[in-house]
């Protein structure tokens, strides 16, 4: 497997302090060819994240690219968390990560064998995208597709000849989109927030599948990969 | 050779499910095999034999040790619940949800009792998975052995 192609794989970091667990959620991920690390804690989790008070100063809300403290780079485009383990729990996670300007945008997943209804509003009212119960199926790992395609750093989407336009395309990258015609006021009110709407939201870009621009050279943090 | 192991290997797995040892939760762990990852189910079920006896050896210990911790027994249930469920172990989840309830009402002798039947509902399915995975892991080292690829 060529850069290229690894640069195009969502990378998952799961959390779960049950060892068969993630086991079973790396493999789910696995089957759905995403890079994962597996950590046994919220702290681990924050760690490997690079979330430490004095790091938070970054002020790059669209990025879910952190550097931690030995300089190198990660891209996690999605987090799952059990809700109840010992010490913070999932819950205490997912808010100290929506409370950080660099990690807010990664979308976070919470999985709890326990069906609480408070529990699982008061998740999705702190911004967690899903709530699985236990035990994960394939299925519900399929649902996060669009969800880990909106984290993918913009540097690796600048390819606009590449954009295919097909069935379901709405979203288009801000920077490469010239108008071919002048606009109305009303449309370009429209335009913009279309716009805005892409930048944050490039869910359905097919460009993501084709072979971007070989030559990265962002290196990858990898050593706590289970691979 | 390979049509009767097969043959055998599906009925085992029938008669598990259809005994209430095991859930389609366990279907679903073997619809995660492939090839490549032959061992899937195995391994997990091994971490689920080691997981298993760990809570078993400190539950014992919190059961004889002098006053009841109930919020310990709970949580070492509820985790050994937890791995049960990531298995499909139907009767063994069954169980650890009744110690739990014995817990919650704070009855040592529902909890004595339940926990004996937690220990053998595992006893029994960590037998037949053992006999399962005998005849269903010798069809993927006959297939492996034969296969092409």
């Amino acid at each position: 497997m060529g850069m290229a192609a690894a640069d195009l794989q969502f990378h998952v970091l799961a959390v779960d302090d049950s060892l068969i667990d993630r086991k079973l959620i790396e493999r789910l991920f696995k089957i759905s060819s995403c890079q994962v690390t597996t950590v046994d804690s919220g702290s681990k989790a924050l760690e490997f994240l690079g979330l430490q008070e004095e790091h938070d100063d970054q002020n790059n809300p669209n990025q879910p690219c952190v550097s931690p403290s030995n300089q190198q780079e990660v891209e996690v485009n999605l987090i799952i968390t059990d809700y109840c383990m010992p010490g913070m729990t999932g819950y205490d996670l997912l808010k100290k990560i929506k409370e950080s300007s660099s990690l807010r945008n990664i979308p976070v997943v919470i999985m709890s064998s326990e069906n609480v209804p408070s529990r699982i509003s008061r998740c999705l009212e702190e911004g967690a995208e899903e709530f699985f119960l236990k035990p994960v199926r394939l299925s519900d790992v399929n649902k996060l597709k669009p969800h880990m395609m909106k984290t993918k750093c913009k540097s690796q989407l600048q390819e606009p000849e590449k954009l295919v336009t097909e069935e379901k395309q709405e979203s288009i990258e801000i920077a490469h989109v010239v108008p071919s015609q002048p606009q109305k006021e009303s449309d370009t009110t429209q335009q913009q927030q279309q716009q805005l709407q892409a930048n944050s939201n490039n869910n359905k870009r097919k460009a993501m599948e084709e072979n971007l621009s070989p030559d990265r050279t962002r290196s990858r943090f990898s050593s706590l990969t289970t691979v | 050779m390979e049509n009767q192991k097969q043959h055998q290997a599906a009925y085992m797995r029938r008669s598990l499910l259809d005994q209430g040892y095991l859930d389609e939760q366990f279907i679903h762990l073997e619809e995660l095999q492939d090839d490549a990852n032959p061992n899937f189910v195995e391994e997990v079920v091994k971490l689920f034999y080691t997981d298993s006896a760990r809570f078993i050896r400190n539950i014992e210990l919190a059961l004889e040790n002098g006053p009841c911790d109930f919020a310990r027994l709970d949580n070492l249930m509820y985790q050994f619940k937890g791995s049960s469920s990531s298995i499909g172990a139907t009767r063994v989840k069954r169980q650890c949800s009744q110690f739990q309830e014995y817990c919650n009402a704070k009855n040592i002798e529902g909890c004595k009792n339940t926990f004996q039947g937690v220990k053998q509902e595992y006893a029994t399915l960590k037998t037949k998975l053992e006999a399962y995975f005998q005849v269903s892991l010798s069809l993927i080292r006959y297939i492996g052995n034969y296969s092409k690829d």
